[in-house]
């Protein structure tokens, strides 16, 4: 299904629907007062942006220093090129540990590598921690936003699902005793867990470390429990030095939520004693699009998701709407390098309003990048022949000023004197469905001026 | 100073009195603009649509029937957007270049080249400004909700010198439309219901005349206002700085 399709669907549920854009909007107030309290805010994004460019322009140097410092700490790094090779390391090191219990907190590569299927089909039991990766997990659900997984959702629906997982109370919806219900669940994970997945935010070259943000603390309680931590992370990931991180910081949690810092801004740099600590670098598609010149720039995502609470579009269609692990318009842009057949609907489902290009903390041009998918996704016969035809003789008659003339008068008459109700039949004027076509005059400007204006 | 008028095909051919407008201001503040009759479209349809090489010959046809006035003057924010940042695609020679620095939009031209900052008139009606994205994030004609919470801009200022006009103070001061051009068919579902979440914003908080610088906004925010049939008159800031009485 196309994006408009999916959306139409999602739109069914008017109140639902105004439910949904009214909570993201509020995240990106929050977001909007966290900024304007930052007077050097868009000074920020520029160095963010530089020091993100700098990095992809030298990132096989960056990534080979972070493998030799991270070796140096004592840790296991690995290579993967697609999602098929990490997900194999990651199940060989679980293997190669007798374990057969994963507790995982938030990473959105291993949601776009798809592990968990892979690694509860070779009988490895996979929790995810964060508290909305857990609902959507018990749901078996894919995340609807980068940050706030299962936005999608409502109390009602959460209490829904606990009852019938987790055997709370029927009916019940108070947040807090929600949250206690999986607390509890969550905490018998942890202490049986053998090996902690954790994501990456930020991997600093020059110490080798990782550093991963949370709000609920799980990758820490996660890591330090386990004997194994392996921590997965896309090859875009590296900043230089590890007096980056604090402009990164500064800008990730402000734009994605309007706080100052994420509660935990947790650093992993060696394994303790007697433990074990491994890195996956993935590339899966991402040398690609760092070959894309025009779409290079879409690397540097530190996925915040606040282009995902600007978009009135997403607020209106939802994160499945998107079907892309990273939906809205950052996966708008990042989904077609993986499968432009698949997700040929997604660079079209934006206006090019531009608030996504305008919110970005690292000052990705996604709005212009929507725009040359469209041409690249033209160029390559992915848009429906319906389209590709009218925009063919759209273009003969407007190079043509007599019959662009006629057209226009043709047409106003039409609509003059034709019955409403054929001009506005919403089966093949979709223009019509919500509204109704303008009121033509008698006259167009042109044949106005021909006449009066000497 | 050689002045054209350039009309985006829809104004032409169904909102004419927007075009009458514009001439007759451009007239009272000292500036007599042609009007080209072989003028078409920027080609903008197209190009949004993936298809931007089908219209080159529509950016070479803008470029010929232009490239001897000093200004191309335009009503139209997103129209002069495409012009001056989409038609890097075709050779830059001087023509083209000279086409697309000096296409401007109507009150940027106003305000920028005539060095007009205000204009005399009487519009006693409460007032909603409509921000049109390219205008406002394009052409950087009003600031954005993303970096500041002062809300300025060319035409906010413009109408505000109008004597008893008061503007409304939106919730969301700069949300899109969701007309999007073709979005608004390929995506009727999401553009309507931008629209009508845009126009509930002007009603809540009283606006009487809907107006601002992009009729392609106004003619999505016109077709829901009527289809709802809701006390709410929408115009063209044009038509409003023109001395409109409602």
């Amino acid at each position: 299904m196309s994006h408009s399709q999916k959306s139409d669907l999602f739109l069914l549920d008017q109140e639902r629907t105004t439910w949904h854009d009214e909570t993201l909007w509020f995240v990106r107030q929050k977001r909007d007062k966290a900024v304007y309290a930052v007077p050097e805010f868009q000074e920020l994004r520029q160095l963010a942006s530089d020091i993100k460019d700098h990095t992809l322009s030298r990132l096989h140097f960056y990534l080979q220093q972070f493998e030799e410092n991270a070796r140096r700490n004592g840790v296991h790094v690995h290579w993967a090129a697609d999602a098929d090779e990490h997900n194999r390391i990651v199940l060989d090191i679980i293997r190669s540990q007798g374990a057969t219990r994963v507790v995982k907190s938030k990473s959105m590569l291993t949601e776009e590598c798809h592990l968990n299927p892979h690694l509860i089909q070779h009988g490895v039991e996979v929790i995810d921690t964060d508290l909305g990766e857990r609902i959507i997990q018990l749901r078996d659900e894919a995340p609807s936003h980068v940050v706030l997984p299962a936005i999608h959702l409502k109390k009602e629906d959460v209490g829904e699902t606990f009852w019938q997982h987790l055997g709370t109370e029927k009916g019940l919806t108070d947040p807090q005793q929600l949250t206690e219900a999986a607390r509890q669940h969550l905490r018998e994970k942890f202490l049986a867990g053998e090996v902690a997945i954790s994501g990456v935010n930020f991997a600093v070259a020059e110490t080798g470390s990782v550093v991963v943000c949370t709000n609920e603390g799980n990758a820490d309680l996660g890591v330090n429990l386990a004997r194994v931590h392996i921590a997965c992370m896309g090859m875009e990931k590296l900043i230089p030095r590890l007096s980056d991180l604090g402009v990164f910081t500064r800008l990730l949690t402000r734009s994605a939520t309007g706080q100052p810092v994420t509660t935990y801004t947790s650093h992993f740099t060696r394994p303790a004693e007697g433990k074990e600590m491994h890195v996956v670098i993935v590339d899966n598609g991402r040398t690609k699009q760092l070959g894309r010149p025009d779409f290079r720039a879409s690397l540097k995502c530190i996925r915040c998701g606040a282009c995902m609470n600007t978009c009135p579009v997403y607020r209106r269609s939802g994160g499945h709407s998107y079907d892309f692990t990273i939906p809205g318009p950052i996966g708008a842009i990042l989904s077609p390098n993986i499968d432009m057949k698949r997700h040929a609907s997604l660079p079209f489902a934006s206006t090019l309003c531009g608030s996504c290009t305008d919110v970005c903390p690292v000052k990705i041009d996604i709005h212009t990048q929507l725009y040359k998918w469209r041409q690249v996704l033209g160029q390559a016969g992915e848009l429906p022949a319906s389209k590709k035809w009218s925009m063919k003789l759209l273009s003969r008659v407007l190079a043509r000023p007599g019959i662009f003339g006629a057209g226009g008068k043709m047409a106003r008459h039409g609509l003059r004197f034709l019955p409403h109700g054929l001009t506005h039949a919403p089966g093949y004027n979709p223009w019509a469905i919500a509204r109704e076509l303008p009121a033509p005059p008698k006259q167009s400007f042109r044949e106005w001026h021909a006449q009066t204006v000497k | 100073m050689k002045v054209a008028l350039f009309l985006p095909c829809y104004i032409d051919q169904f909102y004419p009195q927007v075009g009458i407008a514009t001439l007759q201001l451009l007239a009272k503040l000292g500036v007599r603009a042609d009007f080209p009759q072989q003028q078409t479209c920027c080609g903008q349809p197209m190009a949004n649509s993936g298809c931007e090489t089908d219209a080159i010959p529509v950016y070479r046809h803008f470029v010929d029937t232009f490239r001897d006035y000093d200004y191309v003057v335009a009503p139209a924010g997103s129209c002069v957007y495409h012009v001056r940042k989409h038609f890097d695609i075709i050779e830059q020679t001087p023509q083209v270049q000279h086409v697309r620095t000096s296409t401007r939009e109507l009150f940027d031209f106003i305000i920028n080249v005539l060095g007009v900052t205000e204009i005399p008139g009487s519009f006693p009606h409460k007032v909603g400004l409509h921000l049109s994205c390219h205008g406002q994030r394009g052409l950087h004609q009003a600031n954005e909700s993303e970096m500041t919470p002062v809300r300025d801009g060319q035409l906010r200022r413009l109408l505000s010198s109008v004597q008893g006009l008061e503007l409304t103070e939106l919730d969301r001061n700069d949300e899109c439309c969701g007309f999007g051009g073709t979005f608004c068919v390929s995506e009727a579902g999401i553009s309507a219901r931008m629209g009508q979440d845009r126009v509930q914003d002007h009603v809540r908080n009283g606006t009487r005349v809907l107006t601002g610088g992009d009729m392609s906004c106004l003619m999505h925010l016109e077709g829901i206002v009527r289809r709802q049939q809701l006390p709410v008159k929408v115009l063209h800031a044009v038509e409003i700085l023109n001395g409109a009485v409602v």
